[in-house]
């Protein structure tokens, strides 16, 4: 392939390995040549077997995107992405060069499993080998299956539940998250091409955390990944989303959306730990992670809650959300960020209150290190209609070394006088003398580091689910690793 | 056990120490005074071997070993134990999680098992006991809304359960009431041992009422500049520091 100065030469050539993978190598793979136009978009609905509503659907989406711009008013310096050198459909198939077992593994991917403490029969699903060569996977998902269908869960991928479930699936896709939403939003509705679906019945409570790490085909759902969770009346339900051990991942996008919907009574707890390539030290390669996340607390007293972990990607463009329309509704935002080397995050999160007495609670703790830049973006929004209704929003950054960057934009949009508004944010540095502190009782710096970091991340890693919890504090050591000193 | 000679070193860009010499026995009570930028907490900094302080000459030994060519951490599990002057707040970090780690860290760098958080629990109860704080100071974070009492009880707390060789107290007595003063004496009293040496750094003889020491030094202008037994504090006390300087010049 002919070098072109002007494009960045990671993603030139990531281009060319798609081209290595899809055509060249694997001449019989479903994949589609790259490019979009509407005759993609119909073919992934052909191939998928999709009914009408979710062509139609795609379309209308696809025909708003072609009129919107790419948004670049985050503090993020991004390349220019260049969407028609993307191929978007490729069935899942295991590679045919997927190493055969774990010794063909890269030992350094190896290693950081044994750092994070990844059980052994995992690891080789995580590292990518081929499915016939990982055990007990597939009877641990097989059980899940049985306790919840008793419990009337479903707990399935995207393309399943368009098939078996169509009625639900148009009522509520893209009732949170419309297709004209905002320039991510839009391309995903266009292509996706799976996710997940969880639809938890009324007064039932999900008697198991839900984890795309257990979902049957997790193998391969793509740079578009579209979820939905529906909890209907007095329901209840724990989401977990990714995990701690770095993916192998070629694409370079990623868009995915995430749409919660809780009515009267129910509670969503949605937890999030990302950890995408994030380039090398240098900040070449590494996944951009423009992800729209928004649920609506639809019904009175319903609740929903976000924590996110955020170690991985090159780029972060995300603000997981809350429209808090029912009477007395809760919205939560628990979020960790890291951006360490040349890795760039603008999080935060929307909290929309228009029922009465509605509350929310947003604690964001960003993290910079090396060149790393860390910006924390929320909107706070009280109409007219939320009357009494209260914010407690607290945002810390955390700085290690003199390179790094931490901004803050609160943004305050209050329409009614009963509403009560707080918002605190500190800036501090990993103090020498924290360290010190630490070192003189004995302590490594290493593990100093780790203490100290994970000390001014508690609020938040005491949301996530206890086997979590623990996994992220060791994610968050390997991530920040030899940053001080 | 603690030989320093001729030690010279910066803080920061400053030269503070010239010339310092030190003996410290096993089994000694060792007090250093001197007025205000005598050099007194660059002495106990070096000590601990924290950065933004520079040897520029002299030597210090410590059991035998160049204490200056080991790193702060292998100081402390070498058995070195600094209670700083303004111990530092770690927000989140609990106070004995991090006391756990520090202890763990020195038993295994001596060769013996890890203690389990059952043992440790026990230990650092009956240690608590001696400095007389509450139950409640096991789920606190480090120093975290202490006053500024509570921060020097913890600091000796740390020193009870780490049990160090060489102890090296930076004004652990400023701004302790009576009350205070007595349970953080109480406390360094009951580790004096024949095989520890501790080294108080302080401003006022107050201290002295209560911890006696063996040897007491007056440090001004970067080195010691006369020694005695515990009168020599009593007359600092009385008399000032201006009779010793103009003694020393003389």
């Amino acid at each position: 392939m002919a070098s072109n100065p002007q494009t960045d030469p990671t993603l030139e050539a990531l281009v060319a390995q798609k081209y290595r993978h899809g055509f060249v190598t694997d001449i019989e793979s479903d994949t589609v040549p790259p490019g979009l136009d509407e005759d993609v978009i119909r073919l992934i609905s052909r191939k998928k077997g999709e009914p009408q509503f979710m062509l139609d659907w795609r379309l209308r989406a696809y025909r708003h995107w072609l009129t919107m711009k790419e948004p670049h008013w985050a503090h993020l310096r991004i390349q220019p992405i260049d969407y028609q050198s993307i191929s978007y459909y490729s069935a899942p198939k295991p590679k045919t060069d997927a190493p055969k077992s774990l010794e063909e593994v890269d030992p350094k991917l190896l290693e950081t499993y044994d750092k994070l403490g990844i059980p052994l029969h995992e690891r080789a699903r995580l590292a990518g080998v081929a499915v016939d060569a990982v055990f007990d996977s597939v009877s641990v998902a097989t059980t899940f299956k049985e306790r919840l269908n008793k419990a009337g869960v479903i707990f399935c991928s995207f393309s399943e539940a368009v098939q078996k479930h169509p009625e639900l699936i148009e009522k509520y896709l893209g009732s949170v998250v419309p297709h004209t939403d905002n320039y991510f939003a839009a391309l995903n509705s266009a292509v996706f091409t799976d996710g997940s679906f969880v639809f938890v019945p009324k007064g039932v409570r999900c008697p198991m955390e839900l984890s795309t790490y257990f979902r049957i085909n997790a193998a391969k759902t793509g740079q578009f990944e579209r979820t939905l969770i529906v909890a209907e009346e007095n329901s209840h339900v724990s989401y977990l989303e990714g995990c701690t051990a770095p993916m192998r991942d070629e694409n370079q996008l990623h868009a995915a959306v995430v749409e919660l919907v809780a009515l009267e009574g129910a509670q969503i707890k949605y937890s999030t730990v990302q950890n995408w390539y994030p380039g090398d030290e240098n900040g070449v390669g590494g996944i951009y992670n423009f992800v729209t996340k928004r649920g609506e607390c639809r019904g009175a007293n319903s609740k929903i809650s976000w924590t996110q972990v955020e170690t991985g990607s090159a780029i972060t463009w995300k603000y997981p959300s809350c429209i808090l329309t029912g009477d007395n509704s809760v919205g939560e935002f628990y979020s960790v960020a890291v951006a360490n080397n040349y890795q760039q995050a603008d999080t935060g999160t929307k909290m929309i209150h228009i029922g009465k007495n509605t509350r929310s609670t947003i604690v964001s703790k960003g993290i910079s290190a090396g060149h790393g830049q860390n910006a924390y973006r929320g909107l706070v929004k009280v109409l007219p209609s939320a009357i009494n209704a209260r914010n407690f929003t607290q945002c810390d950054s955390l700085l290690m070394g003199d390179k790094c960057g931490a901004h803050t934009f609160p943004y305050m949009e209050v329409r009614t006088p009963t509403a009560s508004v707080e918002h605190e944010a500190t800036t501090s540095k990993i103090g020498d003398d924290q360290l010190f502190y630490c070192l003189s009782r004995g302590i490594s710096e290493e593990d100093a580091v780790n203490m100290i970091v994970n000390g001014f991340c508690k609020a938040v890693f005491k949301e996530l689910p206890m086997e979590f919890a623990v996994e992220a504090q060791n994610l968050l050591a390997v991530s920040l690793e030899g940053s001080v000193g | 056990m603690l030989s320093i000679k001729n030690l010279h070193a910066l803080a920061g860009e400053k030269q503070v120490l010239h010339g310092l010499d030190l003996e410290v026995g096993a089994g000694e009570v060792h007090a250093i005074m001197g007025p205000n930028g005598s050099g007194k907490s660059t002495l106990a900094q070096v000590l601990a071997g924290r950065e933004g302080y520079t040897v520029t000459g002299g030597s210090v030994t410590y059991k035998g070993k160049d204490l200056l060519s080991l790193s702060p951490e292998e100081r402390a599990r070498e058995g070195v134990f600094l209670a700083f002057q303004y111990p530092v707040e770690i927000p989140g970090v609990n106070n004995v999680y991090l006391l756990k780690a520090g202890l763990n860290a020195i038993r295994k760098h001596r060769g013996e098992s890890e203690m389990d958080a059952f043992e440790f629990l026990t230990l650092v109860r009956e240690k608590m006991k001696l400095m007389q704080m509450d139950e409640s100071f096991l789920n606190r974070g480090v120093n975290e809304g202490f006053s500024g009492g509570e921060k020097k009880r913890n600091e000796i707390l740390q020193m009870a359960v780490l049990e160090p060789s060489l102890a090296l107290l930076d004004e652990t007595d400023s701004g302790l009431d009576i009350d205070a003063l007595r349970v953080v004496a109480n406390g360094v009293n009951s580790l004096r041992s024949p095989d520890r040496a501790i080294v108080l750094v302080t401003h006022y003889q107050r201290l002295l009422d209560y911890i006696e020491p063996d040897h007491v030094h007056v440090l001004s202008g970067g080195k010691i500049i006369k020694s005695g037994d515990k009168s020599l504090a009593l007359e600092l006390e009385k008399r000032g520091y201006d009779w010793v300087k103009q003694e020393a010049a003389a």
